[in-house]
């Protein structure tokens, strides 16, 4: 077949086709992964949940704002035969070495110290920041209490011991479980 | 064209890293592991062949002053199919990606396969070049990756054999430079010796 001639009417009709097209077919794409994609971010947080507190059978979700007023962090309160088992707080910063927010679940017992993290969302430098999720960095935090255990890297005079070559990455984390436990201490009491 | 020759040309011959030099932005920001580098091959094969059969499909059709805006559409929409279908069934690969996925939109390889080579081609040409790009993409980034991160981290396809940290550069965007110049340099090589 001739090649089509670069008329006016041509180009637009040609462009307006192959819009149309793309248009629909991306609509067909969109429903169709829609389900799967919410799926798959919902599989996650339930995961961060399952390894940040102990044992549960109902969980009692609430929003609570920050001390310093951003977006608000995400409280899920674990309860097992009516007892309260842990308070899984999924919080967030804006430090990151990516401008990415950092997505952080921490559990905390109901005393206050911290079970476990797990990082839910991050773009950190592979190799190095994500080196966050290795067990050498998370498990310090582990069965420390935030009162006692200063939550800043030990260059900032505190008791974390910071990645290697990712110190910014650190200090999010940090800056993300100090929110948290802030969080906590103002809803402190009344659970 | 013989086609198997169309095929393998991308793996050495016209490497779309090591000797076209296409694509530089996903290729020194993504490989920091193998895996990564591999995801992102695979992604932009797959956008590569698709674009390049609909391309070659539709050439007749479209006016020649319009060819631009109608490849990229093309390309576009395979791109954004490509991100959501990883978004929703390998959601840890879309997470490493990221921002690099969109981008392949604006990828040179894709493009210019598609107005270089698919808008003269018949359809079986133009998938098997696709293919060929693709998988020559891939083995670009791979190769790569798994160099950066062997070096930098101690591990390939996150599996670790030393302990401890590597030698962090190779990890961050200047060991991306020295390692793909050093991979040029040895291709460059080997083809004036073969």
């Amino acid at each position: 077949m001739a090649k089509k001639e670069s008329s006016f009417k041509n180009m637009v009709v040609t462009l307006f086709v192959i819009t149309m097209i793309a248009g629909f077919a991306l609509g067909g794409v969109y429903n169709a992964t829609k389900e799967p994609i919410a799926l798959a971010k919902k599989a996650k947080t339930e995961a961060a949940l399952k390894a940040v507190i102990p044992d549960f059978d109902t969980i009692y979700t609430y929003k609570v704002l920050p001390a310093d007023g951003a977006d608000s962090l995400i409280l899920n309160k674990g309860f097992k035969d009516g007892q309260l088992v842990g308070i899984a707080i999924e919080t967030y910063s804006n430090k990151g070495y990516d401008p990415t927010q950092i997505k952080i679940m921490v559990g905390f017992t109901p005393i206050g110290e911290i079970i476990n993290t797990s990082v839910i969302q991050h773009k950190e430098t592979p190799g190095l920041g994500t080196k966050m999720k290795d067990p050498k960095f998370y498990t310090q935090f582990q069965e420390k209490n935030p009162d006692s255990f200063k939550l800043k890297v030990k260059k900032d005079r505190g008791d974390v011991d910071a990645i290697t070559a990712a110190t910014i990455s650190s200090r999010a984390f940090c800056d993300a479980l100090t929110r948290a436990h802030v969080a906590l201490k103002n809803e402190g009491g009344n659970n | 064209m013989n086609q198997w020759k169309n095929f393998t040309k991308g793996f050495i011959k016209e490497n779309p890293v090591f000797v076209l030099l296409l694509g530089m932005c996903p290729t020194l920001g993504v490989t920091t592991s193998a895996m990564n580098g591999m995801g992102m091959g695979m992604a932009t094969a797959f956008v590569l062949v698709c674009s390049n059969i609909v391309v070659a499909l539709v050439k007749n059709q479209i006016p020649d002053k319009v060819r631009i805006p109608s490849f990229i559409v093309i390309i576009a929409s395979f791109v954004t199919i490509v991100e959501l279908s990883m978004q929703a069934y390998v959601p840890a690969l879309f997470e490493a990606l990221g921002l690099f996925i969109p981008l392949i939109v604006v990828n040179c390889i894709v493009l210019g396969r598609a107005e270089g080579f698919a808008s003269k081609q018949n359809v079986a040409s133009s998938a098997i070049d696709g293919l060929g790009m693709g998988l020559g993409f891939t083995f670009a980034l791979t190769l790569l990756g798994g160099i950066r991160e062997m070096l930098g981290n101690g591990s390939l396809f996150g599996f670790r054999f030393i302990e401890g940290d590597g030698i962090l550069i190779f990890i961050l965007s200047p060991g991306a430079f020295i390692v793909l110049g050093y991979l040029i340099a040895i291709i460059n090589k080997m083809k004036k010796t073969a």
